[in-house]
């Protein structure tokens, strides 16, 4: 009976284990980078630190601003360690610590939503839920669109060789300089709220979404295309039952880069024309404004964004690929 | 030796029972490398419930010979018809099931979709394909199996599902391309049993391609011994085993004898080419 016992590892310590095993290594590289975030900081903020002090009256070595312009971050720190704890704790630091980030988001998240105004502008919810919008809308455009020429490239010839270049070169402009003329055209012909966004969403994400779509249908080997053609199946047939099914866990990644893609999009689209609005103009307020803590709150919202977004379709992705008996 | 042909009474005439009739068929492929002959001057007939296999060194031609039969290459020069038509014709009448070396079932589909997929593409209606499904899952010793994924199966298993897949819709001609190639003795040795049993059952006319002696020995009622470069046929050998075949008929003179003259035949082709 004791042998039995001791013998067999306890089902709840193996759980706590393996719980820990996946928890662990994660844990471990977020508190390295908060870490070196922390020790970034120091000789990234010590200059604006030490003027502030140097104004409140206290001694740092060199004085005078205009000497300490050139000289090394690390340096100074060094020379000031009383002063080195204020770095953490500047209104507009160049670069904020991780609690300031934390709290900022936490005050126009939560805390908004606490006290009832999750909805107000200046709620961080509120940007995030604009920006939401236009990228999923700009994604479900870009999605089919993208798939929509996937198929037109795999099965035929032509469009094979006048569609893809210009795909590819349609990648190649630099989105910052195009986004605000499509602003400004479509705002001009009277396309206005989040569809000239959306457009810019699905600009950038139909490409990711026609690339790994062709690779997708087109991955049945020969011998699976020639055992079709021995049933004489159409073409119609053939991607129905074949091309179409092969492709779906090339769809479901390149929905993902696509999302990322449509988040980017739909940022970048809120940065011209003085949008108010949505997060990409919390970024460009924040930076007009030096408000360097808004835009790293900013930036974080728009990485979980996109986390909760990706991880979305993932989730989608196992629950089909399960349905179709396809999950690994 | 072609005097006591005794098993179904092949000859090489044309007849009314020839359903694949090939005339000095040529097929030369245009790579980037130069032409390479795939065939060259074939001439074969095969009758209705034939059981035909194609054996020769790797390169001599055999795939090539089967899916010009398929309709999936068209030959070069010379002509060849089957059941009196053409090869495409012959597949738009869906003549013949095809199974290829690797099994090559659809993973999102189970077993009984995948045997499903021809008979969906022919237009059967849904009580008469779910018939068949049943039929052929029976005929290779699959029952129960139906709603399985093809990973959750062993090759061998995996093998006889495409088998079924092929046998599922009436087509009296079966191709098989080494269609055991990577199993076990064993398994191969229990599926070259049932297949023989299969194609007593059904009276299909078979085109086999293998690289096994034994095993071209043990099935056919006929052997077509082929060498390389170019492809061509060297020797008929007409079996002069009775249709009855238990496993141990590979131990007796007869068989034996036959065997010694596939490999003969291969030997041959093998000198020409050094
Ligand atoms: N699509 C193709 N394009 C060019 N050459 C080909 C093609 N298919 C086959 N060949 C060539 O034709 C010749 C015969 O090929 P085939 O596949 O019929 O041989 P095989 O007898 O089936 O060989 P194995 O036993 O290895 O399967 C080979 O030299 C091969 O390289
Ligand atoms: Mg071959």
């Amino acid at each position: 009976m004791t042998d039995a016992t001791i013998a067999k590892p306890s089902g709840l310590g193996a759980g706590v284990r393996a719980v820990s095993d996946a928890v662990l290594p994660v844990v471990a590289v977020v508190a390295a980078i908060i870490g070196l975030w922390y020790l970034a900081c120091i000789p990234m903020n010590i200059h604006t630190a030490l003027t502030d002090a140097e104004r409140a009256g206290a001694v740092v070595t060199p004085a005078g601003a205009a000497e300490r312009r050139d000289m090394g971050g690390i340096g100074l720190a060094l020379a000031n360690t009383e002063i080195v704890p204020d770095v953490f704790s500047q209104e507009r630091p160049r670069l904020p610590a991780p609690h300031q980030v934390g709290m900022e988001l936490w005050k126009t998240t939560g805390e908004m939503v606490l006290t009832g105004r999750g909805f107000s502008k200046r709620s961080l919810l509120y940007h995030a839920w604009v920006t939401l919008s236009s990228t999923v809308l700009g994604f479900l455009i870009g999605t089919v669109a993208g798939v929509g020429l996937a198929i037109g490239i795999v099965h035929s010839r032509v469009m094979n060789m006048a569609v893809m270049p210009w795909a590819i070169a349609s990648q190649t402009i630099p989105i910052l300089a195009v986004a605000p003329m499509i602003i400004v055209v479509l705002n001009s012909v009277g396309v206005t709220g989040i569809l000239p966004k959306a457009l810019i969403s699905a600009y950038l994400s139909f490409f990711p979404v026609a690339v790994g779509m062709v690779k997708g249908l087109r991955s049945p080997g020969a011998m699976q295309l020639d055992l079709l053609a021995t049933y004489n199946a159409s073409q119609a047939e053939t991607f129905w039952k074949l091309r179409m099914p092969s492709s779906m866990p090339y769809f479901f990644t390149s929905m993902k880069i696509g999302m990322a893609a449509a988040l980017v999009g739909a940022i970048v689209g809120e940065m011209p024309t003085g949008a108010v609005r949505g997060l990409g103009a919390r970024l460009l307020a924040g930076s007009y404004y030096g408000q360097t803590v808004q835009i790293w709150s900013a930036l974080f919202a728009a990485a979980i964004l996109a986390a909760v977004l990706v991880g979305l379709i993932g989730l989608i992705q196992r629950a089909v690929l399960k349905k179709m008996g396809m999950a690994s | 030796m072609e005097s006591d042909i005794a098993a179904n009474g092949a000859a090489q005439v044309v007849s009314e029972s020839s359903v694949i009739v090939a005339d000095s068929l040529d097929l030369t492929f245009q790579t980037n490398d130069g032409p390479v002959q795939a065939l060259r001057d074939v001439n074969l007939t095969i009758n209705r419930g034939d059981f035909v296999s194609f054996i020769g060194p790797s390169g001599c031609g055999k795939t090539t010979f089967l899916r010009v039969v398929a309709a999936l290459e068209h030959p070069t020069g010379g002509t060849i018809s089957v059941n009196g038509m053409s090869p495409d014709e012959a597949r738009r009448a869906r003549a013949y099931g095809y199974v290829f070396q690797a099994a090559g079932l659809y993973p999102w589909r189970t077993i009984a979709k995948n045997i499903k997929l021809p008979l969906e593409i022919m237009g059967y209606s849904k009580e008469s394909q779910e018939e068949h499904v049943a039929r052929v899952l029976k005929l290779v010793d699959l029952e129960g199996f139906g709603e399985k994924f093809p990973w959750q199966l062993s090759g061998g298993m995996q093998q006889r599902a495409s088998i079924a897949r092929a046998l599922a819709f009436d087509a009296d001609i079966l191709l098989m391309d080494e269609p055991f190639g990577a199993l076990d003795e064993i398994v191969r040795d229990h599926l070259n049993e049932q297949l023989l049993a299969l194609w007593e059952r059904t009276g299909k006319t078979i085109g086999f391609v293998t690289h096994s002696i034994p095993e071209a020995v043990y099935l056919s009622t006929r052997i077509v011994v082929m060498s390389p470069r170019p492809g061509r046929i060297t020797d008929v050998i007409e079996s002069t085993l009775p249709l009855e075949r238990p496993l141990d008929i590979r131990d007796t003179p007869e068989f034996l004898a036959i065997a010694h003259r596939v490999r003969e035949g291969l030997r041959a082709g093998h000198a020409y080419d050094d």
